[in-house]
């Protein structure tokens, strides 16, 4: 029963996933590319947590965590480069 | 509680920072066997070092005493009211959201803060960005600029008093 | 305690599938909003709680993991405003201009980069 809900959970964050994705393709400037970008990461992060209770590896927690510190500094980076450029 | 930021003292936040590093340690390892707990004591020592420095050249950041009963009190407090808050608004926005006319009336508007503390700013700035509806666009000394989803004023004070009056009077009481 | 567990999966599960919907409505959003500013309300707010909802309910389902996912929840809790704080005020020193009809305050709007 959990591991159906679990699997119904990653299967609607893949959908909205690939909205942001539409988005991100479709955004008419560079800003609106960052946010749907932001967005993008923020519900891969879940996932990646998800899958490691599907595979049973506590091992890709570590890497969301990684991967959340560096997409903060990515979003970051843009946003600066967009402010004054580098 | 005096009004002018003034630094902790050096010992203070090296033994603060060094429990939150070795915290942050434990639970990243996720164990609690002996040889881990020594080696994240030690690295979390050396990494409060290099934090104390960095404080050190840093602008004060809150007046008083860095730990005091009421100040601890306000954080403890403050953490449920921001959760509600959050909550609440996100339903606001996941409704605007689907229905299917957009009701938005997005709008620009000015406050102004009371506060005094730079780490107070930050955390009010913060707040008022994680509870969608609003976001704060730019902070230029005590006036913060915010994005409005619903704006429905653009007077100075009531904006204020929409956006930040609940936010404000807790902060207070933590970062004085 | 078997079924103390059990309980606490679906509950779990539940929890995530909530979080997981909250998710897709901040993408939504994304997709339906007209400006730049008013998307970064949808998109990194709304997944803002969509995320805490989904990681806690993963959590639940294995509760040896919870203290690990915690420190993603609250790394997630303290990054997030920063970042779109930063994309938003990149997006309006940059010039991007609100939608039309967005009311605005003439000190703060549009300064365009003019800004030190």
């Amino acid at each position: 029963m959990a591991e159906t809900l679990v699997l119904v959970a990653l299967g609607i964050a893949l959908l909205a996933g690939m909205l942001a994705t539409v988005q991100l393709v479709r955004g008419p400037d560079a800003a609106t590319r960052a946010v749907a970008l932001d967005a993008i990461t923020l519900i891969t992060l879940p996932m990646m947590v998800g899958l490691a209770l599907v595979v049973g590896r506590s091992i890709y927690i570590d890497v969301a965590l990684v991967y959340a510190i560096l997409s903060f500094l990515g979003v970051v980076a843009f946003a600066r480069y967009l402010d004054r450029g580098i | 509680m005096s009004d002018t930021p003034i630094k902790a003292p050096v010992a203070v936040l090296f033994v603060f920072n060094w429990i939150l590093l070795w915290v942050l340690w434990v639970l990243m390892v996720g164990t609690l066997a002996s040889q881990e707990l020594a080696v994240g004591g030690f690295v979390a020592a050396i990494g409060a070092v290099f934090a104390v420095k960095v404080a050190e050249d840093g602008p004060p950041l809150m007046g008083g005493t860095l730990l005091s009963p009421r100040r601890a009190l306000g954080l403890a407090l403050y953490v449920p009211y921001l959760i509600w808050q959050i909550v609440l608004s996100n339903l606001d926005v996941a409704r605007r959201v689907v229905s299917p006319s957009l009701p938005i009336a997005p709008g620009i508007v000015r406050i102004k803060t009371t506060l005094k503390s730079p780490l107070g700013r930050m955390v009010l700035a913060n707040s008022i960005t994680l509870t969608p509806g609003t976001l704060t666009l730019d902070v230029d000394g005590d006036e913060l600029c915010i994005h409005w989803i619903d704006a429905q004023t653009g007077d100075i004070e009531a904006a204020t008093k929409a956006i930040v009056g609940g936010f404000e009077k807790r902060l207070e009481v933590i970062f004085g | 305690m078997e079924t103390f567990t059990a309980v606490l999966g679906v509950a779990g599960g539940v929890i995530a599938v909530i979080g997981a919907l909250f998710l897709f409505l901040g993408a939504l959003g994304i997709y339906r909003m007209p400006d730049v500013y008013n998307r970064l309300h949808a998109g990194t707010k709304a997944t803002t709680l969509g995320n805490i909802l989904t990681l806690v309910g993963f959590g639940l389902t294995h509760p040896e993991w919870l203290p690990k996912i915690a420190l993603v929840v609250l790394f997630v809790i303290l990054t997030n405003p920063l970042s779109s704080h930063a994309l938003a005020r990149a997006a309006i020193r940059s010039g991007v201009r609100p939608v039309a009809g967005t009311t605005s305050d003439e000190d703060c709007a549009l300064t365009g980069g003019q800004k030190p």
